[in-house]
């Protein structure tokens, strides 16, 4: 039985899952300025996931806590759109620094901020008025976040013969998991139901046009929408997120109720 | 399509804290236009508060004294004391100024 609490973990690990991806730029970034610049993303990303999570445990009560949620729970726990686990390598990475590729990163970064830059400010009327604040917080940091995306997606898409080969094919790649965007699931049919939530095809026209409006500027051809649609909301997974999880929860699974 | 160029032009970062009324410099960094500048600029130097304005301007748009006439131009005001206000004595009918 799903219920509004596992729309909120919904929201929380979308947060955390891509706050955990952006920051594996840190140290890594393609200039120092873009490093800091997602080393900011990120964690705009992990403090939204964090005033989520300690809603989640308010509301479960008992020894529920932040940590827990973030750190004790397994793949098939996990409620995050498979977009935000897959890793920085696109399909062209074979000739992309390592396994990083920027015009991936930049592009998943676009395509989640469009929606949650709606989103946000949809919560902002939310039943639950914790999350509504949540949701205004969120707002202007996700603005940036569309922002700055936007910014690069133009400069790649409209930019040398190479920048504009890997910034379509990382569209191309990426672009039909977003299906999952607009499929529902248990959980945001409860938190709807509760006046928590929100309808997301209500949005759908509005994404459309922010998507197709910076894909004209950038040069870069919007490739259709079929085949394989993700369910990672629901808790079907890609194998990325275990490596992901394993990596970012083995210390705090080494020393449970560290303090540091 | 464009040429990618080699190296980005530098900028010089100005900004303004809440408190303040003028933009103070504050550091530099490469970005490709102005207004990659300016969301760089937000990132790198005010990501502790430090400001609620940022002015950036073309480091090549610059121009700066000579370090090898600094004799000529600050020396000679080293020993021109009466032009601070405080070599006069104020009247005490003035009182706080």
């Amino acid at each position: 039985m799903s219920t509004a609490t596992d729309y909120l973990l919904h929201l929380a690990d979308n947060a955390l899952v891509l706050g955990q991806r952006n920051a594996e730029w840190c140290g890594h970034g393609p200039i120092l300025e873009e490093d800091i610049a997602l080393s900011n993303v990120s964690l705009d990303l992990i403090g939204q996931a964090r005033l989520l999570y300690q809603l989640v445990a308010s509301l479960q009560g008992g020894d529920a806590t932040e940590d827990k949620l973030a750190y004790f729970r397994d793949t098939g726990e996990f409620r995050n759109y498979t977009l935000l686990e897959l890793p920085h390598s696109g399909p062209l990475s074979g000739y992309a620094h390592a396994s990083l590729d920027y015009g991936t990163t930049i592009v998943r970064n676009f395509l989640y901020s469009a929606l949650m830059a709606l989103l946000w400010e949809a919560l902002e009327k939310s039943a639950n008025a914790d999350l509504a604040a949540i949701a205004s917080k969120s707002l202007k940091e996700v603005r940036y976040h569309l922002r700055h995306s936007r910014d690069w997606l133009v400069r790649l898409g409209d930019g040398t013969d190479e920048s504009h080969a890997r910034t379509q094919a990382a569209l191309d790649h990426l672009m039909p998991y977003t299906q999952e965007f607009w499929t529902g699931s248990p959980a945001e049919a409860a938190a709807f139901a509760a006046g928590i939530g929100v309808d997301l095809q209500t949005l759908k026209a509005d994404w459309d046009g922010i998507v197709d409006g910076a894909l004209t500027e950038a040069t870069l051809k919007r490739p259709l929408l079929e085949g394989y649609v993700s369910e990672g909301k629901k808790g079907l997974h890609s194998e990325h997120l275990g490596f992901l999880l394993a990596e970012m929860q083995s210390l705090a699974r080494a020393h449970p109720n560290g303090n540091w | 399509m464009t040429t990618a160029l080699k190296e980005w032009p530098l900028w010089e970062v100005f900004v303004r804290s809440k408190q303040g009324l003028e933009h103070k410099h504050c550091g530099s960094l490469h970005a490709a236009d102005a207004a990659q500048a300016l969301d760089m600029a937000r990132d790198v130097y005010t990501r502790r508060q430090e400001g609620v304005s940022i002015w950036v301007v073309p480091s090549a748009q610059i121009t700066a004294s000579n370090p090898d006439e600094k004799g000529e131009l600050f020396d000679p005001a080293a020993d021109k004391i009466y032009r601070h206000p405080t070599f006069y004595e104020i009247p005490d009918e003035v009182g706080h100024m």
